[in-house]
């Protein structure tokens, strides 16, 4: 699993890769969209504004350099969604890849669903490095042959030609959701998945695309009650029966698909009470969660709301077994980021492969790990200037009181246009990958 | 296509021999290099899969049927299912031609080599071809085909646990009775006890096998325990499979089990907390109850179904009434006339008022039951409201349904009733806003009159439909061409020459063409019924009048009508 320790107190990042244009003028179909290790962390998925998916694939360790994991370099890049235009309620359908999430693998291809706003793809990647030849109607260029010319018959044979990776596309699954898709999520049963947008959850089988099961719709009679809506949705890794969805609230509802069809009615429902000091005009809107994982173990769930990180423990719904604070210098600023709309930023967090540290995003490129165990955070940035192969990262910190250290930021200095909302950890090593505007910085444990 | 109907030919062609040969490695490379290629290329793979299973005489006979075998395994590990299935199906097909040392030889490697696979594709293949080649091999085969299975049984991918559980049934039925009780019960019990819902709701499917192949005293303590616990599982998936299942589960267990631990359990399954299993059990009731054995069967029904399907009737939701709607009045044959009449029949008359239009069809559609037990009479108070509501649902699909019924009403309710209290109704559907439902109320009559006579019509519809040719709306007045068509050979020459063709060609003079052109088609439909005389000295002129119409349907239908019927 993870390197000595797993926690952040032993382990020293260093920069491994960047990839994406070094220039400052972002083209919007840049922006990076989300980022999934596949279970092996053998390859990393990342998707766009323009609705591309890029692939890199993890080299082989090779002798020469010991001192590294290998590097990430593109496998296979496609186009997954087009731009679209709903005709009926006049209004366009971004390609924004809004969740990628890979298939556990069945054989030598690779498989991953990606998805928009409002439709889900099943992609297959597959290497071809063969190719016939010594076809009997067609010539070697692809033009066909007389066939009066043929006079014999031969049986074409296989020459080995150059690696060709090939994405298709081999299910489609639309017209499911009214609103805006923001999640997707595989079943341990290899065999389902769920899709969730602001009001409703709905489950799909992988093989049939016509037709999916509606199990959550949180949908009032009468629209104009809507307090609440669906931040994000995600299936046990290992009980094949459990979901959880979170809401604008700050409530994260458990439902068990045993109990009934339709999963309107929670099993469980792990909703904080509001500390009565820190309440103000923006309490709900931070406290509605960004995201929420579970962890591999599937003993504990992580949510990110816009201050803080939260780990609970799924036999507990009163409150989390622990909270980290983010970013709590920015809860004096509540009032300025609502007015150039950072409040409704949405943060991912992720676990390490042990389930020891949590990882999420912050502004000026910031992104925080907390370590379970050794109760340590760090904060670490990703930019051009630390990107020195093998080069350390120092850890940062933001200044809150009027005294500014050296080396410190104050945080009227931060850059809120450059936000990490997107970070992603390998499943078995301590490598990671962390996305900014539009570029993908892969970060490694330094080995020694 | 072209593809596989290539190989094909090109096998036929070449000498059988060299054909077998090189024509298998070429496919089998050319499979593992097209397997993982673009798009439809799936459809190529499935034909040749399928085409592959009939290849036996075309690599010459029996004792080369093995060289099919290599691109056979390649396809069992496609990712797509369709193909991967074919590719089994065609296995097993030729494992057939197979003789026993060949089985040993070349097919039962090949399903070890599937089992062992590292791709979880070749493993669920695996699973379909344990049962083909089990029969015919030596004893010590066969212990490394149940090891196998067993291994399978508990592989780490659910996936695999399905394919083992979708054919543990077929299995067990080619092995040795002595084996089934060792091994498979082992099996199915752990199958059955799965972490993984969809797996546990498979064993329930392989249930129905065992138990028909147990000797019933072993039932009790080999199989039931497993039952009963799948009746009352966390996972209404899997009591739905149960509900489903229900009937051929209690033809496996026999009478005696049925009455001890079947009932109590149907009536758990009725009264389940999941609207979806009820409905699955409310579908099964007739089933269950004609399937009870003959001595106590009316007890039974009486004091412990019953009482269950009395609640289902006002249940909440409505797929649960309407399931029970389309098998109860089945049971009023089953229990006779004096309890239809105090039990069963409040029963229907409840569900017969139902909010839910589908409960009423339901109910409708099956009252020849009730009419063989009782007498329709009985019901017909009730009955007509309830026709007339759903003749006038706001849903035209509900007002269609209920058309489709009106023939067989009208036959068991009886000319007069219908004269007096379903005329209006079939006339006013010819004048609906829907076409769906002018179309069907046309068939509607045509049927009636085919039943109630030629003379009825003459009274009683003929005249209404004729009236409505001079409707201010066109499409009644077409409506009633439509009329003419379908009814003119039921009602015979006198009334279509008399009373029909006098109407038909007046319309021809009216002034919207789609009328006119409709004129025309009619003409051509009632032709054959008219005499040689009405036709020359009536309907030609008409015609060729038609045929230099201003407009062009108009002067096409009209000569075509006037080829059709060799007037020219």
């Amino acid at each position: 699993m993870a390197g000595p320790g797993g926690g952040s107190s032993d382990v020293q990042w260093c920069f491994s890769q960047v990839k994406g244009a070094i220039d400052d003028d972002v083209a919007e179909a840049d922006i990076i969209s989300t980022v999934e290790f596949n279970h092996t962390g053998e390859l990393l998925a990342t998707g766009d504004k323009g609705g591309r998916v890029v692939i890199f694939q993890q080299e082989p360790e090779s002798k020469n350099q010991p001192q590294c994991r290998g590097e990430y370099n593109v496998y296979s890049t496609f186009q997954s969604h087009e731009p679209e235009f709903d005709y009926l309620k006049s209004l366009e359908i971004e390609e924004k890849i809004n969740k990628i999430r890979w298939l556990p693998q069945k054989n030598a291809a690779q498989f991953l669903l990606s998805t928009n706003d409002k439709t889900i793809k099943l992609w297959k990647i597959s290497e071809r490095d063969k190719r016939p030849e010594g076809y009997n109607l067609k010539e070697e260029d692809g033009r066909y042959r007389d066939p009066n010319t043929v006079t014999t018959l031969r049986v074409p044979i296989f020459r080995p030609m150059d690696l060709m990776v090939e994405a298709s596309p081999r299910r489609v699954f639309a017209n499911a959701h009214t609103y805006h898709i923001n999640s997707i999520a595989v079943n341990s049963d290899y065999e389902t998945y769920l899709s969730a947008d602001d009001l409703r959850i709905n489950l799909w089988h992988l093989e049939i695309t016509d037709r999916s099961f509606n199990i959550v719709d949180i949908k009032p009679a009468n629209m104009e009650e809507l307090t609440e809506v669906i931040t994000a949705a995600e299936f046990h890794p290992n009980q094949c029966n459990t979901f959880v969805y979170s809401s604008s609230k700050g409530t994260i509802r458990m439902c068990d698909m045993r109990a009934s069809a339709l999963c309107d009615k929670h099993a469980k429902m792990f909703e904080e009470p509001e500390d009565p000091n820190n309440r103000s005009f923006f309490s709900e809107i931070i406290s509605s969660i960004s995201d929420v994982k579970f962890s591999h173990s599937g003993r504990y769930m992580m949510t990110r709301d816009y201050l803080s990180v939260k780990i609970w423990d799924l036999n507990m719904e009163t409150r989390p077994v622990e909270t980290y604070q983010v970013h709590e210098y920015l809860r004096s600023k509540l009032c300025s980021l609502y007015e150039n709309d950072c409040i409704f930023d949405k943060f991912e967090c992720c676990w390490n492969g042990n389930d020891s540290v949590v990882m999420t995003g912050s502004y000026n490129n910031f992104f925080r790990m907390f370590d379970r165990g050794y109760r340590q955070d760090v904060t670490l940035e990703a930019s051009r200037e630390n990107s020195k192969p093998r080069s350390v990262l120092k850890p940062r910190k933001v200044s809150t009181g009027g005294k500014r250290k050296k080396d410190e930021i104050s945080v009227d200095s931060l850059d809120f246009n450059k936000k990490i909302l997107h970070t992603a950890w390998h499943p078995l090593d301590n490598i990671i990958a962390v996305a900014t505007t539009n570029n993908l910085y892969i970060f490694q444990e330094k080995l020694n | 296509m072209l593809y596989s109907k290539t190989a094909r030919a090109v096998a036929v062609a070449a000498s059988k021999g060299v054909a077998c040969s090189e024509l298998m490695t070429y496919f089998y490379k050319s499979l593992c290099h097209h397997l993982d290629t673009i798009y439809d290329e799936d459809e190529v793979l499935l034909a040749l899969a399928e085409q592959l299973g009939n290849f036996t005489m075309l690599v010459g006979g029996p004792e080369y049927v093995h060289c099919l075998l290599p691109p056979l395994e390649s396809l069992a590990t496609v990712e797509e299912t369709v193909v991967r299935d074919k590719a089994v199906e065609s296995l097993r097909k030729i494992s057939q031609e197979h003789s026993p040392v060949d089985l040993e030889v070349h097919f039962e490697p090949l399903v070890k080599r599937l089992a062992s696979g590292d791709w979880f594709t070749s493993r669920t293949s695996a699973c379909g071809l344990f049962s083909v080649c089990y029969p015919r091999v030596s004893s010590t085969v066969k212990a490394e085909i149940r090891q196998h299975f067993r291994t399978l049984c508990s592989d780490d991918t659910p996936m695999v646990r399905r394919a083992a559980a979708s054919k543990l049934g077929e299995f067990a039925k080619v092995l040795e009775l002595d084996y089934v009780k060792s091994d498979i019960i082992s099996l199915f019990t752990a199958l059955a006890s799965d972490e993984q819902d969809s797996v546990r709701l498979l064993a329930v499917e392989a249930c129905v096998s065992i138990a028909t192949l147990l000797p019933q005293e072993d039932l009790e303590t080999l199989v039931m325990p497993t039952l009963r616990q799948a009746a009352e599982d966390k996972s209404w998936r899997v009591r739905y499979m149960v509900a489903d299942k229900f009937s051929e589960l209690q033809k496996a267990v026999g009478p005696e089990i049925t009455k001890n631990d079947l009932v109590p359990a149907f009536q758990n399954l009725l009264k389940d907390c999941e609207a979806e299993v009820r409905a699955a059990a409310a579908n099964k009731v007739k089933e269950f109850c004609e399937n009870l054995p003959e001595d106590n069967r009316e007890q039974i029904i009486m004091t412990h179904i019953l009482p269950c399907v009395k609640e289902l009737v006002s249940d909440t939701n409505q797929h649960v009434k309407s399931a029970l709607a389309s098998v109860i009045m089945g049971l009023s044959t089953i229990l006779g006339k004096d309890n239809t009449i105090e039990h069963l029949l409040p029963l229907f008359l409840a569900q017969l008022k139902d909010e839910c239009p589908e409960v009423r069809l339901n109910i409708i559609s099956n009252l020849d039951c009730v009419n063989e037990v009782i007498g329709i009479r009985q019901l017909s108070q009730s009955l007509l409201p309830a026709i007339v509501e759903l003749a006038e649902d706001a849903k035209w699909r509900v007002r269609l349904a209920i058309i489709e019924y009106m023939p067989l009403l009208a036959g068991q309710l009886g000319v007069e009733f219908f004269d007096e209290k379903l005329n209006t109704l079939c006339m006013a559907w010819l004048i609906d806003h829907v076409y769906a439902i002018r179309e069907a109320a046309t068939c509607n009559l045509m049927k009636l009159v085919e039943k109630f006579g030629a003379e009825w019509a003459q009274n009683t519809i003929v005249p209404k439909v004729l009236g409505m040719a001079n409707d201010p709306n066109y499409l009644h007045r077409m409506t009633t061409l439509f009329c003419i068509n379908a009814l003119s050979e039921a009602c015979g020459q006198e009334i279509t020459t008399k009373q029909m063709l006098p109407v038909v060609l007046k319309m021809s003079n009216d002034q919207v063409a789609n009328v006119r052109f409709n004129v025309a088609k009619s003409l051509q439909k009632i032709g054959p019924v008219l005499d040689s005389n009405a036709l020359q000295t009536e309907v030609k002129p008409v015609l060729e009048k038609l045929a230099t119409d201003t407009d062009m349907d108009v002067k096409y239908f009209a000569q075509e009508a006037i080829s059709v019927l060799a007037l020219a």
